[in-house]
């Protein structure tokens, strides 16, 4: 039986899946926000990279990286607009305040783009060994989320910056009073975890067909991950989208695709239980 | 302190003088659109003209925004152009003309709930169009019957909203039970050999009616359906689902679900080289915008409800016996692309056919009285540019539709991609493209 091409497409998604949560666990470890305007932004990175490879003609691999610049900047703006006033608030405030974000993003995308669904007209070709069929496009991504993760996790353990973060994330106070500026850390942050979600959605636009409200779906599944892997942890992050993605793949095999969200969220309840950090995460 | 509050107040009362002058004469509504005051039917000045009032929600944001908004442009189309002509004018000398009273539905059930209970009640809509897809209409109809208002349905197929003994709700599609049964008989027409076939679909309302009807007209002819498995609504990654495919080696795959979900399977099937010789998925094949998918849409088959190749007219509904009434294909296709700058895709004729008919139905009964109405909807048989249109009477499937047959077209010509239509025989445009290349 040729469970290896599900079990191929189940991974090669994954790491997508796993780069697409980061943003949204890095934000919820190291702020304790939970982002709820994750799914919009992703969107807004399959929208960056259309636009500017359908407008300007611009490769949509090179294209990534003005989205993942703009994402920074988008992120520390919407952080100094919306969330900084709230950070110290009950958690509410800084739900509602992503929330209104959310609303805000998809509403102003839905006037502009419509809900009509765009594609982004590119092929790698794809590779045919035994009964697996891989896109490059996919395996592109899959790089692509591999060396992100990899330099996301220098950035947090080799530099002063990610060293601040870190700090901010364990002990806030404890953090300030060593010195830590911790307003520029928090917007940094931000920025970070929405670049990365902004970098996944152009990822994903390279293979998927999308529309303004795609984005919805990664951020329901960015959540399993952040239970599964565990807050703030990329490394976490990208194992748990494998595992999440290793399970939609090989689940069709033995039984029908409508058992897929079953068993996901059963795991969810499971984690939640038994291992709440996280398979990933330290113990609090 | 006082000086503080004194400055307050000065801001207050400014602020309110402001507001009072940016606010419009008339009372705010939070309709999004129409201009319809939600009178009901008003006799004006002569009392020889009257205007109805037209009450629907239209998908302005959400999932159903596109097809929604090309389904309430035909709907449009056809009100300006019987306003813009005088209205309509009855045996007994009464001017009918129309207004409309619309909100978006976000594209919800909870908002369609709520909303055609505030048409009916607080708006007064004298006659009801449909919300666009099989769910949204199945909740308004209910609401539709509750309060006897006539509603007629478009870009809304599925069978079971006419099977609950309603008799005031009237279908333009055709239903879903017969949505893709013709391309299995194309399929066989086209090659009797292929008995191997596999049906994925969309598990939502419509799509789940539509191939759960065509397993059970597959397993008739004789055809051993190899898959037969629904997937969800947003599901974008239909890898796991090819490779069941694969894994079942059927010669033709069929189901499918909107646009979106069938124009990502459609690329994805394209990507992965899966050997088969025939794909018809629903809705998403006969939009214009599916030839963006390039190569991956080539030979690719949908049903339409309406193309404007499959054209009805005087001299075809003559031809077959029957009366014929309002414009044709060609001078639809013509007024609509004049006022849009867009072809029309079926959704869009479908707007305009729900507003035809019931404009048809008041001429025939002479009177907007909403039984005279139904009465005259239950006797239509009629060509329309639309195709045929009769509705069954019987108690269990009352307002069904019965008269209309779908088209199935395809797309051909990999140089530059163009709809042609394949079947019925006798409509065809081109042969069919087979086996897949």
């Amino acid at each position: 039986m040729d469970i290896l091409a599900f079990l191929v497409d189940g991974l090669l998604i994954g790491f997508v899946y796993g780069l697409a949560a980061m943003g949204l666990t890095l934000i919820w470890g190291v702020m304790n926000v939970i982002n709820l305007a994750h799914g919009p932004i992703i969107a807004l990175g399959m929208f960056g990279v259309y636009l500017t490879f359908s407008s300007f003609g611009l490769h949509p691999y090179l294209a990534l990286i003005l989205v993942a610049v703009a994402g920074l900047l988008f992120g520390m703006l919407v952080y100094g607009v919306a969330i900084s006033r709230v950070i110290d608030a009950p958690h509410l405030s800084s739900l509602l305040a992503t929330f209104a974000v959310n609303m805000i993003i998809i509403g102003l995308a839905t006037a502009q783009f419509s809900t009509t669904p765009r594609n982004v007209d590119i092929s790698l070709g794809s590779l045919s060994i035994g009964p697996v069929t891989v896109l490059g496009t996919r395996v592109v991504a899959a790089v692509g989320a591999m060396l992100t993760t990899g330099a996301l996790y220098l950035f947090l353990y080799r530099t002063r910056q990610g060293r601040y973060i870190r700090a901010v994330s364990n002990n806030r106070s404890a953090a300030e009073l060593m010195g830590v500026p911790s307003s520029r850390i928090l917007a940094l942050s931000f920025g970070i975890g929405t670049m990365l979600a902004a970098v996944s959605g152009g990822l994903i636009a390279t293979f998927f067909p999308f529309t303004v409200l795609s984005g919805g779906t990664y951020e329901l599944k960015s959540f399993v991950i952040g239970v599964l892997g565990g807050l703030g942890n990329p490394i976490g992050a990208l194992a748990g989208g494998l595992v999440l993605g290793m399970l939609e793949g090989v689940i069709p095999f033995f039984t029908s695709t409508a058992f897929v969200p079953v068993i996901e969220f059963v795991l969810f309840v499971v984690i939640l239980l038994v291992r709440p950090q996280g398979l990933f995460g330290a113990k609090q | 302190m006082k000086k503080y509050r004194s400055t307050l107040f000065f801001i207050f009362v400014l602020f309110t003088l402001l507001v009072g002058a940016c606010t419009p004469a008339e009372p705010a509504t939070e309709a999004v659109g129409g201009d319809g005051g939600g009178s009901g039917v008003e006799t004006e000045e002569t009392m020889e003209e009257v205007t109805v009032t037209i009450g629907f929600t239209a998908s302005t944001t959400g999932k159903y925004n596109v097809e929604s908004t090309r389904q309430i442009n035909g709907l449009r189309l056809w009100m300006n152009q019987v306003n813009d002509a005088g209205g309509i004018t009855l045996a007994d000398g009464t001017v009918v003309k129309f207004t409309d009273k619309f909100y978006d539905d976000e594209s919800s059930t909870e908002r369609v709930q709520e909303l055609y209970t505030r048409l009916a009640t607080e708006d007064k809509a004298d006659f009801l169009i449909s919300p666009y897809s099989s769910g949204l209409t199945d909740t308004s109809a209910v609401i539709a019957e509750q309060y006897g208002k006539v509603m007629i349905t478009t870009g809304a197929a599925s069978d079971s909203t006419y099977q609950k003994g309603y008799t005031r709700v009237f279908q333009t599609y055709t239903p879903a039970s017969r949505y893709l049964t013709g391309a299995l008989d194309l399929l066989a027409a086209t090659d009797p050999d292929v008995k191997r076939i596999a049906i994925v679909h969309e598990t939502d309302k419509f799509s789940t009616d539509v191939s759960t009807a065509l397993n059970d007209y597959a397993l008739s002819l004789g055809y051993e359906v190899v898959l037969f498995e629904g997937y969800a609504s947003e599901t974008t990654d239909f890898a796991p689902f090819l490779n069941k495919i694969q894994e079942s080696a059927p010669d033709a795959i069929m189901g499918g679900g909107h646009f979106q979900d069938g124009s990502t399977f459609a690329k994805q099937l394209f990507e992965k080289e899966l050997d088969v010789k025939f794909v018809a998925i629903l809705v998403a094949p006969p939009e214009p915008t599916f030839a963006e998918l390039g190569d991956a849409a080539l030979g690719i088959i949908g049903p339409s409800q309406w193309e404007p190749l499959a054209d009805f007219n005087a001299a075809a509904a003559e031809a077959a016996g029957m009366a014929f009434y309002g414009l044709s294909s060609a001078e639809f296709t013509a007024a609509y692309e004049a006022e849009y700058g867009e072809s029309p895709s079926y959704h869009a004729a479908g707007g305009y056919i729900a507003g035809l008919l019931l404009q048809k139905a008041i001429e025939d009964a002479g009177s907007v009285d909403p039984d005279a109405v139904k009465a005259a909807l239950d006797a239509v048989d009629v060509i329309t540019f639309f195709g045929h249109m009769k509705f069954d009477t019987s108690p269990e499937n009352h307002g069904l539709q019965i008269g209309h047959s779908m088209v199935y077209i395809q797309w051909q010509n990999p140089d530059a991609l163009e709809k042609q239509v394949v079947w019925p025989a006798e409509g065809a445009s081109a042969e069919t493209l087979f086996p897949l290349p």
